[in-house]
């Protein structure tokens, strides 16, 4: 059976749950190779990638990996297709690991396809575009397809594999080390999932009023174990950084339940994340577009609804 | 400093997009086209750049004649000038086809500095960029929520999922940008006059030395097999809050066995 490269997502050691995802879906294409790239590996990950089904575990874990912006990882992916000439190359379709499919697709002369919510027979793989609107079936035609796989679209099932480890020695070219990372910035960002690994969202909206009042949102999604997303008006006022701005020019979320508090439901919000499984709104307007998506809709204020919310599910836990 | 901006033509959010059921294609007449959001900000923070170290703003478009719309809003806003790649063999290009023939035309006119947004709003595909990098042999410098030039020195914050790094390369490169990097100017009516008078020069393949063996749909390295309308989401359950709005929907959150 052929190889199916993986592309491990790691944070700080910690293999992520997309990664899960990709090896699950990888399982029914041939045997998945998990590839790590960059500092961290520890018998940990492993554990965590042979449970999931990774047959093969290829470790480049030296530095200069990550020091420099993407084409590393790239370079590293391109000498692994030539040496295991693997049916695919699965990552996950996050901002990095997309432009990492896209250099891997130049440097290996195959298609690449972004955005995947599901990888069937043929490696024809399923996209969602258009904000969820209209569903594509399309396949990579030359070359090793390269798929990017969104985040929540695969259940995650655990499945032994031998986890053969394969050390790999990478000598990362002049070429690729023209854009260096100096410097780090790490947010605060809490104990909170990410957001577009989280299996709940919680979003507020114009509605939430201020940056202060963004804490009743944080307390519902803490109620949940969820992550805190916002729309645009949020973002743009300040009230809520960037990187949780959900939408067409933010992150686009599936989680398998999104809240959505004090948000009017903009084409543009509804682009991030219409292709949630359960829509729950809250918004004190009945004419709200938002309540058009919504599974579950509170005509209300927040101020009210979100916190009595939040106090419910505590006491029901 | 020659500053290039690549501005995509798209379909606006707002009305409904559809792909043609002849070639599976983006339907450009099904709706209005509009500039990509993104590349707004991509153009102003060029015009920025130009602003505090001199030089020239060009606008690279690829795309049918309707796209020259989009070329002559990034010139009412203050570039320069404008490059039009428009041929038949260009329609259906997948992104590797798209980089390669933008790739070329850059080499043609030359650079010290590509400008794009991060990603365009129809296809979402958020590769062009490193794909230009890659192509060009130039730094990638994407996801920039801040730029600063200094002589021949670039260091941009590149916005990550855990804040952001701060990244260092020298000129030519190619920076793409987020939304949250400036507020893109509008362009004055002195700006809309203007830009019917500047340059906008048309070049087709052969004029770009683009390999045409390696654009358009019949070249694509994938292609849409089929495709259909997502079904609408069934209506659901609307409730008026009268004091026990959080309550109920605890409710249904338990009745889901979300808590
Ligand atoms: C090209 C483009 C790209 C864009 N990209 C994005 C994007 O990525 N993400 C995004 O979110 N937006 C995006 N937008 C903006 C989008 O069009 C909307 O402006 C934005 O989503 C509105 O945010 P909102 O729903 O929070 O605010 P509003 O539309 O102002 O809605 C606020 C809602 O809160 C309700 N409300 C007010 N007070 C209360 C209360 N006390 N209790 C309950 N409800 C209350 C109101 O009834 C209203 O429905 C984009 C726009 C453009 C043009
Ligand atoms: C719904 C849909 C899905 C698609 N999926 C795929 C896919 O999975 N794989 C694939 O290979 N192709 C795909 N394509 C084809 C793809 O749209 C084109 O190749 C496109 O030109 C480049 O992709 P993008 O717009 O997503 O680029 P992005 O990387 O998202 O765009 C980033 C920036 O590149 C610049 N740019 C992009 N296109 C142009 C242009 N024509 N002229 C000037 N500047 C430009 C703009 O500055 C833009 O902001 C898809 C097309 C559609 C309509």
């Amino acid at each position: 059976m052929s190889e199916v490269l993986v592309l491990v997502e790691h944070v700080e050691g910690q293999v992520k749950k997309v990664t899960l995802e990709l090896l699950t879906l990888a399982r029914k294409l041939g045997a998945p190779s998990a590839v790590w790239a960059g500092p961290g590996y520890s018998a940990e990950a492993k554990a965590k990638l042979a449970e999931y089904g990774a047959e093969k575990i290829y470790v480049a874990d030296s530095a200069d990996i990550a020091d420099y912006v993407v084409a590393p990882k790239a370079e590293l992916l391109a000498q692994l297709v030539s040496s295991a000439s693997p049916a695919a190359v699965l990552v996950a379709a996050t901002a990095e690991a997309k432009e990492i499919a896209g250099r891997l697709a130049i440097k290996i002369d195959s298609g690449v396809l972004t955005d995947a919510v599901g990888i069937g027979e043929g490696l024809v793989a399923d996209q969602s575009i258009f904000g969820g609107g209209v569903n594509v079936q399309s396949r990579v035609t030359k070359g090793t397809p390269i798929i990017a796989v969104r985040p929540n679209a695969t259940p995650v099932e655990a499945a032994a594999g031998a986890g053969a480890e394969e050390q790999v020695s990478v000598a990362v070219s002049d070429a690729a080390k023209v854009a260096k990372v100096v410097e780090r910035v790490k947010e605060e960002k809490g104990a909170r999932p990410e957001l577009t690994e989280a299996a709940i969202v919680v979003s507020g909206g114009r509605g939430v009023g201020s940056a202060e009042n963004f804490s009743i949102i944080e307390k519902l999604a803490d109620s949940l174990g969820a992550a805190v997303g916002a729309s645009r008006a949020a973002t743009d006022a300040g009230w809520y950084p960037h990187q949780f701005q959900v939408g067409q020019t933010g992150k686009t979320v599936s989680p398998q339940l999104y809240i959505a508090a004090g948000i009017s439901g903009a084409i543009q919000h509804r682009a991030g994340m219409q292709t949630a499984k359960t829509i729950v709104a809250i918004n004190k307007d009945p004419e709200a577009p938002i309540f058009e998506l919504a599974d579950y809709g509170v005509v209300g204020d927040l101020n009210q609804v979100v916190p009595q919310l939040t106090e419910e599910i505590s006491k029901r836990k | 400093m020659n500053i290039v901006v690549c501005v995509k033509q798209v379909p606006d959010t707002a009305t409904e997009r559809k792909l043609r059921s002849d070639d599976k294609t983006l339907d450009r007449d099904a709706a209005d086209g509009v500039v990509n959001e993104l590349d707004e900000y991509a153009v102003e923070e060029a015009l920025r750049l130009k602003e505090a170290h001199g030089g020239e703003v060009t606008v690279l478009t690829m795309g049918p004649d309707k796209a020259s719309d989009t070329i002559r809003k990034a010139l009412a806003m203050g570039a320069d000038k404008a490059v039009h790649l428009v041929d038949d063999a260009l329609h259906g290009s997948d992104a590797l086809g798209t980089s390669h023939a933008l790739a070329q035309t850059l080499k043609k006119i030359g650079f010290d500095l590509v400008v794009l947004g991060s990603e365009s709003t129809d296809a979402r595909t958020g590769v062009l960029a490193a794909m230009l990098a890659e192509r060009l042999n130039v730094p990638q410098l994407t996801f920039a929520n801040k730029v600063e030039v200094n002589g021949s020195a670039i260091t941009i914050q590149r916005v990550t999922d855990y804040g952001y790094d701060r990244v260092e390369a020298s000129l030519p490169a190619v920076v793409s940008v987020v939304e949250k990097i400036n507020e893109p100017r509008y362009p004055s009516f002195k700006g809309i006059m203007a830009a019917k008078k500047k340059p906008v020069e048309k070049l087709g393949v052969a004029d770009a030395e683009i390999d045409a063996a390696q654009v358009g749909l019949a070249n694509a390295w994938s292609e849409v097999t089929d495709f259909a309308a997502a079904p609408p989401r069934a209506a659901g359950t609307i409730v008026k809050d009268e004091g026990d709005g959080g309550a109920k929907a605890a409710d249904f959150l338990a009745s889901k066995k979300f808590i």
